[in-house]
């Protein structure tokens, strides 16, 4: 399409988003009219500019990276707002006093705001960024359609920006990690189905004849959060121009679609496609191949295999039918395989070159994450079996659980990739300090540590306080008394926080000034100070 | 047939179809069953669609995401059935659009809460917790008393609930605005035909200020009928086994 | 059909069935002859930058 083309459809899109604003059914349904047609106005503002200026769009170099520059920096501003919103909840919850008695900054809305910037804002980012890299690097092909990528990326910047701002003001579908309503499950269905067709028309433009493992775990990422989304988000809208919507579904099938999709997004989105960046980043990074790359297509067909059956195990003892909760059982125990084996591939990739785990604090990264992925899929089957989940679901321990998949797995893996892009993709020829990484490994580190123990230790005790009897038969705790005592442990869980966050913003000063092109004088990493005198 | 995988290795297109099938597997077997096999939702007596104010203030604990520190899913095991009452049927959610069973207990489980307080203490837990819950974390939410809940769009609401099957009546869409006053005003004309139309609906002015219908009105008045439904003495655990 | 059939089955055949493929799948993929097919497709990131 040529710019006028594409300006012709922004101002169209702008009209229609004027007209809705002004005959919307709700100010909720007004105020994010007038939001997509800001979003459409700068487009034909730059659109404009880009055709007054010269045609060179880049086209003539090998990849296209300015939209993987952009990820890696919306990444990181993400990544901050997200923890900085989980360590203000966590804060909220030991001190409610900092709900500060306005709707917009209740823990309740604020809580959507954390897991989705975190989930799908800094998550999401990394992701297409990194699959945007990757596909292009183990294809030798340029992304397909043109700049389609780009609308990729400022379409799913459009997305995050309605779903936090509608959390803020109350629209929410309350579906957890699908809280989005209605239009704006639409809008990313676009954004994701431009996606799919670039991740795609890259793969088959590819000059390799084998489709290297990472894309794979990317495409079915794709694809199967597509369905995900698809499904899990069918609703009527109150009015086709109103904020408000029902769920196609109600009650028990309600609870299993949601928890087929609450789970996937952990399976899919937070595990398969991180894999992805896994199998790729590992190996550059340690400059070997993978450990096995049998073993990886044994991984990538059970994984996403097994995944999708394991839901259920979020309903244990509910009214869910007990045969669907037995399924979920079985398939999350047996995920336990799967997972174990993509993780022994991710750390034998080293075997041989323990040696970097000294020297390379970017691999140790990878590494820890790696550590983490392997402790958090052994605990998600443990807590899958019933018995274990009477006690832990309700409590601290499911967050605890989480945390270590997200920080520790997720967020680890991410920060590995980023610190292997950036000098790359701005042509500097290292970073600006490896010690700053160093400061930042151990910052996130014990900060997991200190959240995920804290949870641990609520979430159980918690879960004991409940079912705690007296020789007479009384319960002995009141709810009441079991709040009271979570305190301490909601204190220590939002230092953990902070830890991360912490190391988070030393990550954001390193890469800022890597791009600026400094270097910091600095000794090297590793070299004991014998040898160096 | 040696070569074939190596041919799926190969093809972007064959990649995309396996992967996608093989995803879609485990749902098909597991979620579909749930739409038609006739055991899935218990027999009860007792179940009826939400009345409109009731609805309105559902969709209040829905946007202020009271769901994500309290429950409605009561587990069968001693302690919860002790604390909570009744574990929960899946009868007893056959009309939500969508579950409200959440996920986590920072606060206490509110399959049941309903009759279980007074108006006067939910009203006063609401604006400011700490007053009657010392330990309690929960958020202030005193702005609900001085918001007027929109009653103009309500029988939309029953509409879009009708198109996803919930059982409402010609009558209770025609008279869902009026409905929805009637039962939170004192000696409204309509509050008899609103008890008939939804049977064990509070009918009463719920926050303490019978000349308005606040957002405050909604939520109470929902949580004041929640797991209050079920004729539990007609109920029989055996004949419903899943 | 009951709950009591699907699990019987599930727990017998089902078992049986998925172990079967898994155990196909496994010995497909590390099938000989395929190693250096399986070390290109390995190298492939270690190509290009």
């Amino acid at each position: 399409m040529n710019s006028f083309g594409k300006m012709a459809v922004y101002g169209l899109v702008l009209v229609l988003a004027v007209l809705a604003a002004l005959n919307a059914h709700d100010s909720l349904f007004a105020a994010h009219a007038i939001v997509f047609a800001l979003a459409c106005a700068i487009a034909i503002v730059v659109t404009a500019k880009r055709a007054g200026a010269s045609a060179d769009t880049g086209d003539g170099e090998k990849y296209l990276d300015g939209v993987v520059r952009a990820g890696t920096i919306a990444t990181l501003f993400w990544g901050v707002a997200g923890f900085l919103v989980g360590v203000t909840i966590a804060s909220q919850l030991a001190f409610p006093a900092l709900n500060l008695e306005w709707a917009f900054t209740n823990f309740g809305r604020l809580r959507p705001l954390h897991t989705s910037a975190v989930v799908f804002a800094f998550g999401g980012n990394a992701l297409i960024a990194t699959s945007f890299y990757v596909v292009q690097r183990t294809t030798g092909a340029r992304l397909a359609f043109g700049n389609l990528a780009w609308f990729v990326f400022w379409g799913y910047q459009l997305f995050i920006v309605l779903a936090a701002t509608g959390y803020l003001m109350g629209v929410t579908q309350s579906r957890e990690y699908a809280e989005p309503e209605w239009y704006v499950d639409i809008w990313l269905t676009i954004v994701w189905v431009a996606y799919l067709l670039v991740f795609l028309g890259t793969l088959y433009k590819r000059k390799e004849p084998h489709i290297y493992v990472a894309n794979w775990f990317y495409l079915s990422f794709i694809v199967t959060i597509a369905m995900l989304h698809i499904v899990n988000n069918m609703a009527m809208p109150v009015s086709f121009l109103g904020s408000k919507s029902y769920s196609l579904f109600s009650g028990v099938q309600d609870a299993l679609t949601q928890w087929w999709y609450g789970h996937n997004a952990v399976g899919f989105f937070l595990t398969a496609g991180f894999l992805g960046m896994m199998y790729y980043f590992v190996p550059k990074q340690a400059n070997r191949p993978i450990y096995s790359y049998r073993l990886s297509i044994i991984h990538f067909w059970s994984l996403i295999f097994m995944y999708i059956w394991a839901g259920p195990h979020h309903l244990h003892y509910t009214a869910l039918p007990d045969w669907a909760q037995t399924l979920g059982v079985a398939f999350s125990i047996m995920l336990w395989m799967p997972s174990w084996g993509g993780m022994i591939n991710g750390l034998m990739t080293l075997s041989g070159a323990w040696d970097k785990l000294r020297t390379d604090p970017i691999i140790r990264m990878m590494i820890i994450s790696i550590a983490f992925y392997g402790m958090s899929t052994f605990e998600g089957p443990m807590m899958a079996i019933k018995s274990v989940n009477s006690l832990s679901h309700y409590t601290d321990w499911t967050i605890g659980h989480v945390h270590s998949g997200a920080l520790g797995w997720v967020g680890m893996v991410s920060f590995g990739a980023l610190y292997y892009l950036t000098p790359r993709l701005w042509n500097r020829d290292r970073l600006y300090s490896l010690r700053l990484i160093n400061w930042h490994f151990w910052l996130a580190t014990l900060g997991i540590v200190v959240y995920a123990s804290s949870m641990w230790v609520s979430g159980i005790m918690q879960g004991l306080m409940w079912r705690e009897y007296d020789a007479q038969g009384f319960l002995v705790y009141s709810f009441a008394e079991s709040v009271a005592a979570m305190h301490p442990f909601y204190i220590i869980r939002a230092i953990g926080g902070a830890m991360y966050l912490a190391g988070a913003l030393i990550m954001c000063w390193n890469i800022y000034q890597t791009i600026r092109g400094n270097k910091r004088n600095e000794a090297p990493m590793g070299v004991v100070a014998s040898e160096a005198a | 047939m040696l070569e074939k995988h190596e041919k799926i290795e190969k093809s972007a297109t064959l990649l995309f179809v396996l992967s996608f099938i093989v995803v879609t597997i485990g749902g098909l077997v597991e979620i579909a069953p749930l739409f038609y096999l006739e055991n899935t939702i218990e027999k009860v007596k007792g179940m009826r669609p939400y009345s409109p104010l009731e609805l309105a203030g559902r969709n209040i604990y829905i946007r202020e995401g009271c769901y994500l520190c309290h429950s409605q899913m009561i587990r069968p095991f001693r302690d919860e059935v002790e604390r909570y009452g009744h574990y929960s049927l899946a009868a007893e959610s056959m009309y939500d659009h969508p579950f409200q069973w959440g996920s986590k207990r920072t606060g206490p489980d509110l399959a049941r809460v309903g009759n279980r307080y007074s108006d006067e203490w939910h009203v006063q837990h609401l604006i400011n917790p700490q007053s009657v819950v010392p330990e309690s974390v929960m958020p202030r939410y005193a702005f609900l008393a001085k918001t007027e809940v929109r009653t103009d769009d309500a029988a939309m609401h029953l509409k879009a609930n009708v198109m996803v099957g919930v059982p409402y009546t010609k009558a209770m869409l025609e008279n869902a605005a009026t409905d929805m006053v009637a039962q939170a005003t004192p000696d409204h004309d309509g509050a008899d035909a609103v008890a008939a139309r939804y049977p064990k609906a509070h009918t009463r002015d719920f926050d303490g200020d019978p000349k308005r219908v606040t957002e405050m009105d909604a939520l109470v008045a929902y949580l004041q009928m929640l797991g209050t439904l079920v004729d539990f003495k007609a109920y029989k655990a055996e004949d419903n086994l899943r | 059909m009951e709950y009591e059939t699907f699990r019987i089955f599930s727990d017998s055949w089902g078992l049986v069935y998925m172990v079967a493929v898994f155990v196909g799948v496994a010995l497909f993929i590390f099938r000989p002859g395929t190693k250096k097919h399986h070390e290109e497709a390995a190298n492939i990131p270690l190509k290009r930058d």
